[in-house]
Formats: C-alpha cells, structure tokens, sequence
C-alpha cells in the first residue's frame, strides 16, 4: 500500500484537531442573544452595531479563553413588546440561549424582562431607558447597564435650567419610555425652581412630522423644549425646530436623549449648540478611543459606537468574566446565581473604566454632559462633542427605592 | 389676543397653514393612487415604497452624482416613473384577468421589497437631504414663521394636482384614457394601443409619487420607512374621497391635511387617529366617499 507522504502528514494534522473537537463538543457552550431594533426608529442607535459590539466583547474574551464555547445570535423585535416577548420564550425554550443583551424600547424591555426572570436567565440592559427595570420592575436576573431616563434627566436637565431655562414645554413619545423621560426632568425642573408650561404627547410611532408640536410648543412660550424621545424622532425633531426659525430668541432645544449616532445623521449643521448626556464617548479618554479603534473596522457603515452600543460590550464582557469564575455549567444553570456574582466582581473595561453594580441590578456609570461642536471646531471625522460636566455614577442613578424594588433589603 | 375656543387665534391659525402642508403630501400621494386604481382598478399598495424610492433616488442624484434639487424635480419622477413601467410590464400586468385582491398583495410585497432593499443598502437611520439654499429662510407671518420651503412645497403639490386633474378631464388624451377603461375593445378597434396607454397611466401615477417623495426629502430625513407612514393615511384619503375619483382626492387629501393639524391642537394623542374617525363616518354616510360616482 502506498501512503504518500502529504497524505501522511495531513491525516496527523486532522487526528491532531480531533481531541479537542470532542473537548469542545463537551463543554456546554454559553448563548447570548442581542434583541435589538434592526429595523425600526432606534435601529441606527443599537440594531447591528449593539450585535457587533456584543461580538466585539465575546472574541476579545475567547482569544483570552481558548476552551470557553460562547455564541452569538441576534434578532429584531421591531419595537413591539409581544414580539420581544414571543421571541425571548423561543430563545429559552427551543434555541437554548442564556443571556438577552441590549433591548432598546422601554415597553419591550419591561416585557422581556418578566420572560427573563421567570425562566431565571440573564437580562443585560443596555438600550432600554425606563429606571423601573431597577424599581418598581427590578429583578435578581436583570442588570441596568448604559443609562437611564433618571441619568439623562438629572444631567441634561439640571443643567438647563441652571443656565436660565427655567420655563418648559415637552414633546413627548407616548409610551413609558417618553412618559419617564419627560417624569425625570420634570423632577429636576421643579428642584431647579423651574416650571414646566405643557406638554404633547405624539403617537409613536408613526409620527414622522413633529411642525404642529414644535409650533405649539413655541407658542407657550416656553424658553426651553424638551425632547421626551429618540432616534429619528429626534432628528426630524430638531431638522423641523431648525426650518420653523423655533429655535430663536429665547428659546433652547433640549434632546434628552441623544447619542452620536443621530449627531451625525443631522450634521454638525443642524445640531451644533445641542447638549446632550452619555455615559460613553468615543474620544474620551485612551481606553475609549482604544476600544473604538478595535471595533470601527465592524461597525456597519463605519459608525462610531455610542454609549448603547458600547454599553453592549462592557455588559457582556463582565457576563463572560462571571460565568468563566463560575464555570459554564454553573453559569447556564442559574441566571440569578450569575447576576449575583457579577454585582460582587469589579467591573473593568475599556468603555467605563472601573465601576460597581448596585444591589438592585443598576450598574453605576458616569452621565457626560456634551455639548455639539460646530463645523468649525470639528477638528477630524467624528469630531463631535466637547465635555460641559460630569455627574457621579452614584449621583447619576435613580436613588436606591427600597419600597419598590424587593432586592433591596430595608 | 383673540380666542377660537380656548385656543389662541394664532396658534389656531398655525395649524391649520401646517395642516395644509401635510395635506399638499396627502393629496399628491392619494392622486397617483386615484389615478391608478380609477383607470387601472390596481389598489397599488406600493405607492408608498416607491415615494419613498423617489425620495431615495434624490438623494443618490445629490450624493453620487452632484444633480441638485431643481433637476431631480424633473429627474425623479421619470426615473421613478420608469421603474413603474418595468414593474407594470413585468409582473403587474398578467394580474389584470383576475381578482383585484392579487394586484393589492403583489403591490404589498413589492413593498416589502422595496422597502426592504433600501434598509439594507442604507439602513433605517435617515440620510440627511439639505433645502436647497434658494428656498431656505422664511418668513414671519405675524402667528407664525412660514418656511419658504413648505410654501413651495404647497404651491408645487397644488399645480401638479390641478395639472393632472385637468389632463384627465379636460384634455383628448384624458378622455381617451377614460373612455379605455369604460371599454377597452371599443377603443382598441379606434387604433387606439390600450397596453400601451396603460403602462403610461401606471408610471404616471407612480411618478407623481416620485415627485412627492423629491419634495418629502428636505422635510423628512430620507429613510426606508417615510413610505410606510404616509400609505395607510393616503388609502384613507382615498377611500375618503371616494375611489378613484381625482378630484376627490385632491380635496379630500387638502382637507384632512387641516383637520389633522386642528386636532393636533385640541387633542395631540388624537392627531393620527381622527382620519380613521372620519373614515369611518364617511363609510357609514356615504359609502362610495364624498366624490365616489354612483354605478
């Protein structure tokens, strides 16, 4: 029988990788599932950059890991609570997934999260913005990772007021997340000693032209309006305030919740001036723009992260650290026994720095306040914010409500 | 300052300018859909995506090929428009012979399609569309800032739907077309090319739609679900206004426009549902809409 030489030597290499096929078919392997929105309003701000992020987080910590089997998959709940739901309980019950990651949309991450701490799983909240997630609807398996409406209203709110716009009028998206939106800042209004003159609320959302709101708006009087919404709402919102002349005189535009993403959909053009909250930035600091430079290359259509986004990654990259202390099996079997490991870890990374997780799920992350550059200042690609303030992670976070939330023990 | 029910006059007034506007929108869209589903009983249900595909193609003039606003007024509609010769040619037409149900789901997936085609290439982030410098700026009216724009806007939507109006009632090449779909073999053995004048009639309508979606670009940011919004409001208008009828189309899509824009006054939760009340009332009263013919 002739046995060539390459043949020879390719059969070895082939029994070489058998063994550790079989180790790896051995080991249970962790499951992550990104819920995003891929396609709706607020798919430019998570969608597939909260998927390639989450990735980022999973091959960074498997070169680190060889023998740990971790897989992605991902899926578009288009902004509806019954479809995030129905998705969740198939990831659960067929697809064998462990961890929900991102969830943009209030009203879906509050339905996903009862999914979640039902079938005792991990819920890693980056985009939703609803501070009951760690209040009235807290949960052992749920963590509130990038944000919330408290943390946007406290700093972009307060800090409006205390430069003079004392007098507001809000154009809210009319579901939870516009409604806590608008609740939050109204809060630091008030304790600023300002007053809020009115507030419409559109249907979300098929509202693509905000001109009556914002007309009305102008015609309270008011010296600022508050944009209690997202995404290309938003945007149209600001676009249309700049055609209107509505941002004259005395009156402010205040988006209270806006990342880069839709800073560079409008164009320094039209949105220079604007102050808005994160709790990431690109060009922060060295870890940021290290981070950045390691995910740009996959970003789709080459878009910077913002906080959501990067907020993904942190939040995974600290699930996997806890499940690899604890060991997969251990990981998979219990959500809370996870969750509960990773609120006693430090967390560390390149998009926060170093952090802590408070006992009621809320991760405790800096708010940012920016303010948009003009044209002119913009120094290169990207260019976008300049730092007004910073609020503590402890000060940005909705005070610990022991009365509502059960995890808090009194 | 002078009140209309609890409101301020200038606030009031304001609105109804805007709804106005919208209605401009309303009124351009429901027309080509008239007009289609009149001579051609097509309920095109991607009416919608290729508004959006008008806007689209403005954008990818401007941005690949340096053709600003003015051109792509002319541009669009016959780009959008030859695109609808394809689609009628292709796959719409064998559809004629049977159930109109077909032509509405064929029309709907074609959305699905087209719409989807676009969120994939560009994602649904809005593309940012700039108002052409000359119609920048505005002007105050005394209860409101008008932007030269959407003036424009108005006065643009109101000659193309007195145009179309005018060729289809007024003009032979509209009383032809009319008489071909009262009886289409009679006007054949005139040596009239009937397949021919509808294709023509379908990428008309859909031109129109081409044209609004020019005109929807440097108020919406660009982006693959502005059709999605608009169609359900526009097939309310046109049911409305009762079915392929052209000038109700027109009135009604103007109408609701206002009414739309006044409710967003008294009741903004409201401001999208009201043009479904009226639907429904105008169905109950008059089941053939405000202009419908009687058979």
């Amino acid at each position: 029988m002739m046995i060539s030489r390459r043949s020879l030597i390719g059969s070895a290499a082939l029994a070489a990788t058998l063994p550790r096929a079989a180790a790896r078919a051995a080991a249970p392997g962790i499951k992550l599932g990104v819920l995003t929105d891929m396609s709706g309003t607020y798919s430019a701000e998570t969608g597939k950059g909260s998927l390639t992020c989450t990735q980022q987080a999973v091959s960074e910590f498997m070169a680190a890991h060889p023998g740990f089997a971790v897989e992605v998959i991902s899926a578009d709940h288009q902004n509806k609570p019954d479809v995030g739901a129905t998705l969740a309980r198939q990831w659960f019950d067929r697809d064998g997934v462990d961890v929900i990651v991102d969830v943009p949309t209030s009203s879906v991450a509050l339905a996903v999260n009862t999914v979640v701490k039902e079938k005792n799983k991990v819920f890693l909240v980056s985009g939703a913005a609803t501070p009951d997630l760690t209040g009235k609807q807290c949960s052992p398996n749920t963590l509130h990772w990038t944000y919330d409406t408290y943390m946007l209203g406290r700093s972009t709110g307060e800090a409006m007021v205390k430069s003079g716009g004392d007098t507001w009028y809000f154009i809210t998206a009319d579901y939870v997340f516009g409604h806590d939106l608008q609740d939050s800042t109204t809060l630091f209004i008030k304790q600023g000693g300002g007053k809020v003159l009115g507030a419409s609320a559109y249907p979300f959302p098929a509202t693509t032209d905000f001109s009556s709101y914002l007309v009305r708006a102008k015609a309270s009087g008011a010296k600022v309006i508050g944009l209690a919404n997202a995404g290309t709402d938003t945007q149209n919102c600001v676009k249309q305030a700049h055609e209107f002349d509505i941002v004259s005189g005395q009156t402010r535009l205040a988006a209270l919740l806006m990342v880069i993403t839709d800073v560079h959909a409008l164009t320094l053009q039209a949105s220079h001036g604007l102050v808005l909250t994160e709790s990431f930035y690109w060009d922060l600091n060295d870890r940021t723009r290290a981070f950045t430079k390691r995910v740009l290359a996959k970003m789709p259509n080459g878009f910077y992260p913002n906080m959501i986004q990067a907020g993904c990654y942190s939040a995974t990259l600290h699930y996997l650290k806890a499940a690899a202390a604890m060991g997969a099996a251990a990981a998979k079997a219990s959500g809370a026994a996870v969750v509960e490991r990773m609120k006693k870890m430090p967390v560390e990374d390149d998009v926060f720095g170093a952090t802590t997780i408070r006992d009621d799920g809320r991760h405790l992350v800096p708010a940012y306040l920016f303010q948009v550059k003009t044209p002119a200042e913009s120094k290169g690609p990207w260019d976008y914010y300049t730092l007004v303030a910073t609020t503590s992670g402890a000060e940005a976070a909705p005070p610990v409500a022991s009365e509502h939330c059960a995890l808090i023990k009194s | 300052m002078v009140m209309i029910f609890g409101v301020p006059a200038p606030l009031l007034l304001g609105q109804i300018l805007l709804g106005l506007i919208n209605g401009a929108f309303y009124a351009m869209l429901s027309l080509g859909l008239a007009v289609i589903f009149g001579m051609l009983n097509i309920i095109n249900f991607a009416h919608g995506a290729l508004f959006m595909t008008g806007a689209f193609v403005a954008w990818m003039l401007l941005h690949y090929a340096g053709i600003g606003f003015y051109p792509a007024l002319v541009l669009v509609p016959l780009i959008v428009g030859a695109l609808g010769v394809l689609l009628e040619r292709t796959i719409i037409a064998p559809l004629y012979k049977i159930d109109p149900i077909y032509g509405l789901l064929l029309t709907f997936g074609v959305a699905l399609v087209i719409e989807g085609l676009f969120r994939n290439g560009y994602g649904s982030a809005g593309l940012p569309y700039e108002i052409p410098a000359s119609l920048s700026g505005g002007a105050q009216l005394g209860f409101m800032f008008l932007p030269t724009y959407r003036g424009f806007v108005v006065l643009a939507a109101a000659i193309v739907c007195f145009a179309t109006w005018v060729t289809i009632e007024k003009t032979r090449l509209g009383a032809t077309l009319r008489a071909a779909t009262e009886n289409a073999l009679l006007v054949r053995a005139f040596g009239v090319n009937v397949p021919r004048m509808i294709t023509f009639t379908f990428a008309g309508g859909v031109a129109l739609a081409g044209f609004a979606g020019v005109l929807a670009a440097p108020i919406y940011t660009v982006n693959p679900d502005m059709g999605e919004n608009f169609i359900i409001v526009v097939f309310a208008v046109v049911v409305i206004g009762g079915m392929g009828s052209i000038l109700g189309s027109i009135v009604t899509g103007f109408a609701l426009g206002v009414i739309q824009g006044l409710t967003s006054v008294f009741y903004p939760e409201g401001a999208n549902m009201v043009i479904f009340l009226v639907m429904a009332f105008v169905l109950l009263v008059l089941p053939r809409g405000l202009f419908g013919k009687v058979a």
